[in-house]
């Protein structure tokens, strides 16, 4: 069978099933979704977290910030399917809205982190010597230093906040992403290809970005990936110190603050549903990382 | 080999004092002034001389400068100082809480290994099969549970047991007792942190077992060793399982460094008085010399066993030196 798919950058070309090429991205989903069934069903979860999140104005069935103090650590009814919490507020309601905080919050740190750490990356591999020294040192000390002293540093300098938080966990990532990405990058700078594109006279960021990015885009989205999960473990962990996001924004680890443990044993309703919203996304969100790995990592494919 | 190791030696120095102007700026970035807390802190009222007898008193009140001078003199000739906050010495805080972070994490260390090197090998060897399913799960599983949540869990988990069994709820006590003095107590108090943090653990070590192994099993060598008649359980321990906990090693070694400056939140859920707690106080409270201190004591760490990993792997592979 023989069918024309568009590539990446417009242009078709002729494929068939012998033929493994450039394909379309409607059918390289198609593959995924045949060739790795798991991952299917992180993406599932993951997307229902999501739909959740972005729809919570509609599909919760309280106010997540409002009291009900006569309907205070009420265990799971008809009326409050997960119950609710000490100050009677609905903890379906604020699961949901707390999947929008976490997601603002993972998505955001993990772009922003994972490109910044592209760059730096790419940038210290290309142009190496010095440069590479010198931005290798930087990301030592920002990797060795502990997270939680640069998080209540960034929280009492800017303030509590969403934004702030995200501030606090991105910073620790991008020397990580760095890292993993200068390392594919230095191999690929041995390649010939690249040092024909110099000689051919091509500027620096045309080479880094045409030439050098699109090889280190694999360990690049897995790594993305894996970042989103981390980001939102590490807001819960914040929140439930009391360095992330504060009351009355709903969000899983806050949920998880106070309450949760002096109520523990007698309203476990209180601890269990938040923790098992983070849980189950990022179970999801690692699933699909590791499908996604055994797809893109071709010699992970053959195993 | 001697030239690689002064080379890498001399690679610690500007991350260690990149670490050290990093937090003190930091601090010092940070609002407040810690004698106004320690003067207010009663409810009394003060005068501007005593705060400013207050600031001469832990020399706060020299410039940027000068305090930064005094702070790397100081910890270039071992001396850490005296804490702001409680006016004792920084070695005598530390040292009467960094036995209970150091003790959990090794714990944590031991659980992880005896849970993960197993574990991931089987999952290797079983490829594909549902004991691989099942394995792959609890490492995902324990890699997306929030350490804190399980604490929680766990401890009321503990709480209804004891309930049901004894009758009346049982909690481990607050005041940490070093292991030679009361073992059990210490176990009581320790165990369930230890667990707690050794699951993740456990689960990134046996998701780096795992593949390491799967790597190595593809090797000639491994098929060289079968084909010469080898029984399976030489080759499995003997040739693959030593190549394949190198990066395993890697992992643990690093990790174990991270773990000790990272325990905040258990330290929390648990009502442990550590070093992780301790670092949160004291920049609320902005002790600058004390976080200084465990800053430079959790990068220390770090550096060091990032060090031996290197120089280990230098020593394995004479390429590295060269490069």
């Amino acid at each position: 069978m023989t069918d024309i798919a568009p590539t990446p950058a417009g242009a078709a070309v002729f494929t068939d099933d012998t033929y493994v090429a450039p394909r379309g991205v409607w059918s390289a989903v198609k593959r995924f979704v045949v060739r790795q069934p798991v991952g299917m069903i992180g993406i599932v979860i993951v997307a229902l977290f999501g739909i959740a999140g972005l729809t919570a104005d509609w599909i919760a069935p309280y106010n997540p910030t409002s009291n009900d103090f006569s309907a205070m650590t009420e265990a799971p009814s008809w009326a409050h399917w997960l119950g609710t919490d000490q100050l009677g507020r609905d903890i379906l309601s604020r699961i949901l809205f707390g999947a929008r905080t976490a997601f603002i919050v993972g998505l955001t740190s993990a772009i922003v982190g994972g490109f910044s750490g592209l760059v730096v990356g790419v940038g210290s591999a290309y142009f190496g010597g010095r440069i590479d020294l010198f931005l290798q040192r930087i990301l030592d000390i920002v990797m060795a230093f502990p997270l939680i002293i640069m998080a209540l540093a960034v929280v009492s300098i800017f303030g509590t906040g969403v934004q702030n938080v995200i501030i606090a966990i991105t910073i620790p990532l991008i020397p990580r992403c760095a890292r993993v990405v200068r390392s594919s990058a230095l191999a690929i700078r041995e390649i010939p290809y690249v040092d024909a594109a110099r000689a051919l006279g091509y500027s620096h960021s045309r080479i880094i970005l045409n030439h050098m990015v699109p090889n280190v885009v694999a360990p690049f989205l897995i790594m993305l990936t894996s970042f989103v999960g981390q980001a939102i473990l590490a807001e819960a962990s914040l929140s439930y110190l009391g360095l992330g996001v504060q009351e009355p924004v709903a969000a899983w680890g806050l949920m998880l603050q106070g309450g949760a443990e002096e109520y523990a044993s007698t309203a476990p309703w209180i601890a269990i549903f938040p923790g098992l919203a983070i849980m189950l996304t990022v179970f999801g969100i690692n699933l699909f990382g590791d499908a996604l790995r055994d797809v893109l990592d071709p010699k992970m494919r053959e195993r | 080999m001697h030239r690689y190791i002064v080379s890498r030696l001399l690679l610690v120095i500007p991350t260690l004092v990149g670490a050290a102007v990093l937090v003190f700026i930091l601090m010092r970035l940070i609002p407040g002034d810690i004698c106004l807390v320690r003067l207010g802190s009663g409810g009394t009222s003060f005068s501007a001389q005593a705060l400013a007898a207050c600031h001469a008193e832990i020399g706060i009140d020299r410039p940027w400068l000068l305090q930064f001078w005094n702070f790397i003199w100081d910890l270039a000739r071992g001396d850490l100082g005296i804490s702001m906050w409680s006016g004792k010495p920084v070695v005598q805080e530390i040292a009467t809480r960094f036995p209970v972070s150091l003790e959990v994490a090794t714990m944590a260390t031991i659980i992880a290994i005896t849970i993960a090197i197993p574990l991931g090998t089987i999952s290797a060897l079983k490829q594909n099969t549902w004991i691989d399913l099942v394995v792959r799960t609890f490492s995902i599983a324990g890699i997306a549970t929030p350490a804190f949540w399980l604490g929680i869990l766990s401890i009321l988990f503990v709480l209804d047991l004891s309930q049901a069994i004894t009758g009346h709820p049982w909690m481990p006590s607050i005041d940490y007792v070093p292991i030679w003095k009361d073992p059990i107590r210490n176990l009581s108090i320790v165990m369930l942190p230890a667990i707690t943090v050794g699951y993740r653990y456990a689960a990134v070590s046996m998701r780096m077992t795992r593949s390491a192994m799967l790597e190595v099993l593809r090797e000639d060598y491994i098929r060289t060793a079968r084909a010469k008649g080898l029984l399976e359980k030489i080759v499995i321990n003997r040739h693959a399982l030593k190549n394949a906990l190198l990066p395993v090693v890697t992992v643990i070694g690093i990790e174990f460094a991270f773990l000790i400056g990272g325990l905040v939140v258990t330290e929390q859920v648990f009502n442990l008085n550590g070093i992780g707690r301790l670092m949160v106080l004291s920049v609320q409270n902005q002790d600058y010399t004390m976080t200084q201190a465990l800053v430079m004591l959790v990068v220390t760490l770090a550096v060091l066993s990032n060090l031996v990993v290197d120089l280990f792997y230098a020593w394995l592979d004479p390429r590295i030196r060269l490069r």
